[in-house]
């Protein structure tokens, strides 16, 4: 007999509100609501529960609500629920934990402890409603040498950059991993907004190349959907070494999920895995690296610059020292909170390092090394607010990268549960009865309402520090302050403490 | 009308990305390449271009190569030939480094001598599009590795008599084509993931434009060939990490 594993959630419905209109039970895509034809009344099935408010949200009558169970194990600081939990699951399956989104384990957040500046008296600060504020941001290679034609005029020489509106992009979730609905609403909303969405691994569905200035394709391991077109549609390729959420692990979409359109556009057998392991097997070293970014340059004819995304690991800034001198254009760091459509549990929550560390020791590194301008950073993993970006921004990014943030936008609840593929929002899932429930006129809106807000509170700080352009901000640290930090975390920041 | 550039002017190696510019501008057409000297990713990208290569071609030869091209090498080739190559058909004559076709969907690589580690690593096919290498001689340790699609040919021509033509780790992760081995011998040890039979009749005639392709290429002795026995290595299943996970 398996060990018995408690339901997790509890699902609460108020008898004198419900009125049996079945809506919950066709909603549920996992079937934690029944009906029962003799009482004429609902039924729920906790155990199946991931809550994810989608029966919640449309109860007619607002009789529902989820609550985590009071059951519980002998309260135990060391043993919490939810380890002897995954320690029974484990019992019962010899299986390795998986699990999706990112990290929710409560370690400490830097942003969270860092506060930003504004002038007083001196140097006013600047109201973004009547003055002018620069966000426009180029991404890739600054430094290139100084040259003039026989009359003196400089040569324009300047490496293909990537145009942003702002410093902000989606970052890579993979065609299979969402649905086409939410590729839609991405691609949609990046246009609009003038910035770009990735493709991620997955390959560029057909439908979605007239959105190709705005687009950054992906090359991993597994190659997927790759051919001349693809590396050509985009405003830049990026090459993925790792992702934050999953560092030294590869991804795997289950066969399950590689069907139709999503196996086509992989251009990989119907219903077949589709792995892409950790490693690359071509690359062993930096100058293995180099090899694929060169292969890229080539085959893209020198047009689009070349990302490689690593993800933040202890010796982060030696790797992205050997990345910069890769011939890579941009640098893409995604910290230990970043989100996955699928990872294993143990995986997410304890391998990797917070962003914040990894860009400010990464920045410092560069600039020490007197290559900071070969290479531009974004990073990403989690970016939750403006002032998070704002703060990524000062601590030396060029530019963040948001999804779980975006996803979010699009009606993500975070259950979650995005690897059991029956994602009830019409995003991580290729069911279509459930693709449908996300419509993409309505999710690039909700993108481009956030990213729009987001852009604003990022001129309205800036604003307050005096600042005009983001220019002036990036890797500005003294419009920075740490509170409650250790000095050894101020000195990896590269910044004072409030009060200093 | 074809072509001709001389990758060593004056005895010094061009350097790679000036050739690669040249060949952009010579797609559609004829080219043939003298004193190649390891410039690396020759025709990476490029469709519908015929390369002729005299010398040796650096590393990632005809990488994401596009449909309509065929490179022809009068010589060996080195590491990550066809690299993610989607169409056409690269030819070989002599030996190839490690990596050849990794991820390849599409088009042809023939290699009349041996191909080092990790050949055909990561094939995919979808649909019609089929991709397809055949070796002339050995294959290194690796040989398609996590294939997920398309057809690998080792012939083992000049092989050792009683030496498996290929090395350890065959088809580690395999969830998806084909490898057809010549001759009676393979390494002692294959992967759970593979499963083993011999090549029937039905198989064959998947084999045979292949073997045509070859001994058209190289001049092999096509009967020969035809008559030779062959191992057929297959994935035993397309989703082979399927039990790996508890999903809650
Ligand atoms: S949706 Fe609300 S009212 Fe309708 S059956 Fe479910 S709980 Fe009752
Ligand atoms: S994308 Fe869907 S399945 Fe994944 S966490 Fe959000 S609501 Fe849950």
């Amino acid at each position: 007999m398996d060990l018995y594993v408690h339901p997790e959630f509890e699902i609460v419905r108020s008898e004198k509100k419900c009125i049996a209109c079945r809506a919950c039970e066709r909603q549920c895509a996992n079937c934690a609501h029944g009906y029962d034809a003799a009482s004429g009344s609902m039924e729920s099935y906790d155990e199946k529960c991931v809550n994810c408010h989608r029966c919640v949200t449309l109860c007619p009558t607002k009789a529902l609500k989820i609550v985590q169970t009071q059951h519980t194990f002998r309260p135990n600081a060391n043993w919490s629920n939810d380890t002897i939990r995954e320690l029974y699951l484990q019992a019962n399956t010899g299986g390795v934990l998986l699990s999706s989104m990112g990290n929710p384990r409560p370690l400490p957040n830097y942003f969270d402890r860092i506060l930003l500046n504004a002038s007083q008296v001196t140097n006013p600060s600047i109201d973004p409603l009547r003055e002018p504020m620069e966000t426009r941001t180029y991404l890739g290679k600054k430094a290139i040498p100084l040259v003039r034609d026989a009359n003196g005029r400089l040569t324009e020489n300047l490496p293909p950059q990537i145009t942003l509106t702002m410093p902000l992009m989606f970052s890579a979730m993979s065609y299979g991993s969402i649905s086409y609905n939410a590729h839609a609403s991405l691609a949609r909303a990046a246009t609009a907004l003038g910035i770009c969405y990735n493709t991620g691994e997955g390959g560029l569905h057909r439908d979605f190349y007239k959105y190709g200035p705005n687009t950054i394709v992906q090359v991993a391991s597994g190659r997927f959907g790759i051919h001349g077109d693809y590396l050509m549609a985009g405003a830049a390729v990026e090459i993925k070494m790792g992702q934050g959420a999953k560092p030294g692990i590869g991804g795997h979409l289950p066969g399950k999920k590689n069907i139709g359109e999503v196996a086509r556009t992989r251009m990989t057998p119907d219903g077949s895995d589709a792995i892409s392991p950790a490693p690359h097997h071509d690359i062993y070293s930096i100058e293995d690296l180099r090899q694929l970014v060169y292969s890229l340059k080539e085959a893209t004819g020198n047009t689009k610059p070349i990302i490689v995304k690593i993800a933040a690991v202890h010796n982060v800034a030696a790797i992205a020292s050997g990345v910069a001198r890769s011939g890579a254009d941009i640098i893409a760091i995604d910290g230990f909170r970043g989100g996955t459509g699928a990872a294993p549990t143990r995986i997410r929550d304890n391998v990797g390092i917070p962003i914040e560390l990894a860009l400010a020791s990464v920045d410092a590194r560069l600039r020490e090394e007197g290559i900071r301008d070969d290479i531009s950073l974004v990073v990403g993993g989690s970016i939750r607010s403006s002032t998070d970006w704002i703060k990524a921004i000062a601590l030396g990014a060029d530019a963040c990268y948001i999804a779980t943030g975006a996803l979010l936008a699009l009606g993500c609840h975070l259950c979650r549960s995005c690897h059991i593929g029956l994602c009830n929002w019409g995003i991580a899932t290729q069911r279509p009865d459930l693709v449908k429930r996300l419509n993409p006129e309505v999710g690039t809106e909700h993108l481009v309402n956030l990213v729009k807000a987001w852009q604003h509170e990022l001129k309205e700080v800036m604003g307050g520090m005096g600042i005009n352009s983001v220019e002036a901000l990036r890797g500005n640290r003294l419009m920075l302050r740490g509170v409650g930090m250790t000095q050894e975390e101020l000195d990896v920041l590269g910044i004072k403490h409030a009060g200093v | 009308m074809i072509t001709t550039i001389d990758a060593a002017p004056q005895g010094q190696s061009m350097h790679f990305s000036a050739l690669g510019e040249q060949l952009r501008t010579l797609a559609g057409q004829s080219v043939k390449i003298e004193h190649c000297l390891g410039q690396r990713y020759i025709a990476a990208g490029i469709k519908d271009i015929r390369v002729e290569i005299e010398g040796i071609p650096g590393n990632a030869l005809g990488a994401y190569l596009g449909a309509g091209s065929s490179i022809t090498v009068r010589g060996n080739a080195q590491d990550a030939t066809g690299d993610t190559m989607s169409g056409g058909t690269i030819t070989i004559h002599g030996s190839t480094g490690d990596a050849a076709g990794y991820g390849m969907r599409g088009g042809v690589i023939l290699v009349e001598g041996n191909a080092g580690y990790r050949a055909g690593i990561h094939m995919k096919e979808y649909g019609e599009t089929c991709p397809k290498l055949v070796i002339g001689g050995r294959a290194g340790d690796f040989l398609g590795e996590y294939q997920a699609g398309g057809i690998i040919v080792v012939l083992g021509l000049g092989n050792q008599a009683g030496a498996a033509p290929l090395g350890r780790f065959c088809g580690t992760g395999q969830h998806g084509g084909r490898m057809f081995i010549r001759g009676e011998v393979l390494p002692p040890e294959l992967p759970a993931q593979v499963a083993v039979r011999k090549a029937d009749a039905a198989d064959r005639t998947l084999l045979q434009p292949l073997l045509a392709q070859f001994s058209a290429a190289f001049g092999a002795d096509l009967a020969a060939l035809e008559s030779s026995p062959y191992f057929l290595l297959t994935p035993n299943s397309s989703n082979p990490y399927t039990d790996l996970y508890a999903i809650y």
